[in-house]
């Protein structure tokens, strides 16, 4: 699943590893979300955009509206 | 280390495995030594022979309990999917020699080699893990 995990860490100046010990779940769930190779639960990816601040869907791109 | 090595259940497993793989090398040590040598007999033999297969039951076990412990969603599906790979893996190959065994193709293996095929094929799922969503999962990065 597309994602603005990579920016939105970005844009905080977060490691990995910074955003997995906020989530606490390892780096490499972070690292696997984040270049699309897994799609969290539903709970994880609340806890996400909850902890940027922002909805599920300015995070996340429904699989249905990706190009 | 990585940080799969920190996760808590990880390392409780690890420990696990390690705790029961020594069982196992002393209960299969000493059973054989004590059929080589006659030692003993009756329900004695019968404990002595399942000691080392109860120490592998336990890794199962082990398995299962890292399973329900791991908070971590993704490492859990990386165990999930290693341990269907293992499953599937044993159960064609054990499949397949069955029916060449029954048919007088090919020689008679104990069972238990089964549970040989079936860590070997935990190897095979960490490595589709790797190919396919980037990590290996247990105890690799």
């Amino acid at each position: 699943m597309i994602n603005r995990l990579r920016v939105l860490r970005a844009e905080r100046n977060w490691s990995q590893g910074d955003l997995a010990a906020a989530l606490e779940v390892s780096r490499q769930s972070v690292n696997a979300i984040e270049t699309g190779r897994y799609d969290p639960s539903l709970p994880l990816a609340f806890r996400i955009a909850e902890l940027f601040g922002l909805a599920i869907e300015q995070v996340f791109t429904s699989p249905s509206k990706e190009l | 280390m990585s940080s799969l090595a920190k996760s808590p259940s990880l390392r409780r497993y690890n420990g696990r495995v390690t705790r029961l793989s020594l069982l196992y090398a002393a209960f299969l040590m000493g059973a054989v030594y004590a059929f080589k040598h006659h030692l003993v007999s009756g329900p004695a033999a019968w404990v002595a022979a399942i000691l080392p297969a109860l120490a592998i039951v336990g890794i199962f076990v082990a398995i299962g309990r890292y399973l329900l412990e791991e908070q971590d969603e993704y490492l859990r599906v990386l165990m999930v999917r290693q341990s269907l790979w293992a499953s599937g893996f044993a159960l064609t190959i054990a499949t397949i020699w069955g029916f060449l065994e029954s048919f007088e193709l090919v020689g008679h293996i104990e069972s238990y080699y089964v549970a040989v095929l079936w860590f070997g094929g935990l190897g095979l799922g960490a490595c589709a893990n790797k190919l396919t969503i980037g990590n290996f999962g247990g105890r690799g990065e």
